[in-house]
């Protein structure tokens, strides 16, 4: 359990599986900022009820305005992984990584400070500990994709908090699908992008499949969250290799609190898990592939 | 509006109860903590649907979204009658109103058993009849047709003196015909709308759902709902549960003012899963109206 995690508003409280549990019902945050960086936005909303959540939680967003009142879509809110979380005055402030790829993430898109930011959590189970993986781990890999770096970002700063070291791989398709960076302040981070603006020219499990050659196996934890194409390779290399992971998934949901029962996704030996309450952060074992279908679904 | 009612019965704190299969009381309370229990919004909670055996559900996708709508394919996944009893209904009898238990089944052999079963425990308090399967005998889907209905229901009335509700389809010429032969056969209470049926095609142009259609819901169901309920009032004199895109406390006023004895929220829950606590005190606010 993180420190401070179960700090937090009236409501925070943690659940049996270390969860920390969401207020009851929707709540209005204020947008405090909303800034692109690289071919992303990061926007941030000052939550003043909500709980510190702890990486790899998720919360359902809408914006207040244009959200479902002009009779068109978005009509459902959107889950999004927390990028970063920290207590201040006006309460928890929560940062969100934003890739402008249909109708509600463009209205998300354009908050402006001062807008609501309707929001349900945190939601979901995070990161296992290093050590829950794999008792000999010398520290975690973080292995991101894409807008996929979020959650993550918020673990770096967990783990560092808590004194354990992290190793980031962190790779790109090209500039315009490139960002966020700014969240790896300070941190050992290698960059993959494929059309090679930066870092090694090729996949971000070019950088693991390295890292986890000879010894390297033996002491990782690896932590991913990206595409379902790079979560599945990661999940194929770690098998392969014998090493404990953990894939931070999406999918389409309804409601991100085990309602809908949409975000079914197939687990190992037959039926599903609902990955919003079972996930999203889904230990390798549990899951055949990390192909997810209906990820298309903007 | 907005006060006690009865149905069929069973004292009710207020008009406001959700739909089958949109709020997870059990899956809430680990997302949300007792804070469910504290601040439970529906007056009566309708479990998702149960089957005899139990059900993984339909492959992914399940999910699409359209303007102002869903669509849904999650096909009953569910831990099957004696799962449900087990495991699920001991957490379900801690909430603070009464539980109504949905049930489906293929035959009115295993209806008539799930109805024995789940009628004699003490923590179920009336059981709703999910009707859109097919019967395996005749092929047709019990819901769809006023003779299935009626027959189907003489042959469950005699099995339990608790309310029988039978859940209606949109998905017929003439919903209130399927209502009042259910009704003749002994149905205690209606319940309508459920979703539309609803085929959502990929950008490629097949089919988007991994089961190739599912059902509509939300807001764009509204005015449906209203129309149906008001013929279903028309027809009948038993209490009738009125749902269909409810997001506001004038929406719940209107099925009310068409002749619904309570109203169901579903999809909104979605939404905002103290949709239904809005609604209630929106109903109750002689401020409210239409926008």
């Amino acid at each position: 359990m993180a420190a401070g995690a179960i700090e937090g508003g009236a409501s925070a409280g943690v659940g049996a599986d270390g969860r920390v549990l969401a207020p009851f019902g929707r709540r209005r945050a204020a947008v405090v900022a909303n800034e692109p960086t690289g071919g992303y936005r990061l926007f941030s909303a000052a939550d003043a009820v909500g709980p510190l959540p702890r990486a790899g939680q998720f919360y359902m967003l809408a914006s207040e305005r244009g959200w479902g009142g002009g009779g068109d879509r978005p009509y459902l809110p959107r889950a999004f992984s927390v990028a970063d979380a920290t207590r201040d005055d006006r309460g928890v402030r929560l940062s969100f990584l934003l890739e402008d790829v249909g109708p509600g993430t463009a209205a998300l898109a354009r908050v402006e400070a001062g807008d609501g930011l309707l929001l349900t959590g945190p939601l979901g189970r995070g990161f296992s500990s290093p050590d829950e993986l794999n008792p000999d781990a010398s520290g975690a890999i973080l292995v991101g994709g894409g807008i996929g770096l979020a959650p993550l970002a918020l673990w770096r700063r967990e783990l560092g908090s808590r004194g354990i070291p992290e190793r980031s791989l962190l790779g790109f398709r090209d500039r315009a699908h490139s960002g966020g960076m700014e969240l790896f302040r300070c941190s050992e981070v290698r960059l993959a992008s494929e059309d090679g603006h930066a870092g090694h020219r090729g996949y971000v499990t070019d950088l693991l499949a390295v890292m986890l050659e000879g010894d390297g196996a033996a002491g990782a934890a690896v932590y991913a969250c990206g595409p379902p194409t790079m979560l599945e390779a990661v999940r194929a290399l770690c098998e392969a290799r014998g090493v404990e992971a953990e894939l931070a998934m999406e999918s389409p949901m309804a409601c991100g609190f085990g309602a809908c029962f949409g975000c079914a996704m197939p687990l190992r030996g037959g039926g599903y898990m609902r990955l919003c309450v079972d996930g999203p952060v889904v230990r390798t074992a549990a899951v055949e592939t990390a192909l997810v279908a209906g990820a298309g679904h903007r | 509006m907005s006060g006690p009612v009865d149905l069929c019965g069973l004292p009710l704190a207020h008009p406001i109860i959700n739909a089958s299969g949109t709020f997870d009381a059990i899956a809430a309370r680990r997302a949300f903590g007792d804070a469910v229990l504290e601040r439970f919004p529906f007056s009566a909670y309708v479990s998702k649907t149960i089957t005899p055996g139990a059900r993984a559900g339909n492959p992914p996708p399940r999910l699409w979204e359209e303007p102002a709508a869903m669509v849904n394919s999650i096909g009953l996944p569910n831990k099957g009658v004696e799962g449900f009893l087990t495991t699920d209904l001991p957490q379900l009898a801690e909430l603070p109103v009464p539980l109504i238990v949905s049930v489906m089944a293929t035959s009115a052999e295993e209806f008539a058993t799930m109805i024995v079963a789940v009628a004699e425990r003490d923590e179920v308090a009336a059981i709703e009849l999910n009707l859109s399967c097919p019967n395996v005998r005749s092929g047709l889907i019990v819901g769809e047709q006023p003779a299935e209905s009626r027959g189907l229901l003489e042959a469950l009335r005699p099995l339990t003196p608790k309310p029988l509700i039978v859940k209606l389809t949109p998905n017929v010429v003439d919903p209130a015909a399927v209502g009042a032969a259910a009704v003749e056969g002994g149905a205690d209470a209606l319940s309508l709308i459920n979703t539309l049926k609803s085929s959502p095609l990929a950008p490629s142009g097949e089919p988007w759902l991994g089961a190739g259609s599912g059902g509509l819901s939300g807001p764009a169901v509204r005015t449906i709902a209203l129309k149906q309920v008001a013929d279903v009032v028309a027809t009948t004199s038993v209490p009738v549960i009125g749902m269909g895109g409810v997001e506001r406390g004038c929406h719940a006023r209107d099925l009310l003012a068409a002749g619904a004895t309570i109203v169901a929220v579903g999809t909104a829950s979605f939404r905002d899963p103290l949709a239904a606590e809005r609604i209630l005190a929106e109903l109750g606010s002689p401020a409210t109206s239409h926008e």
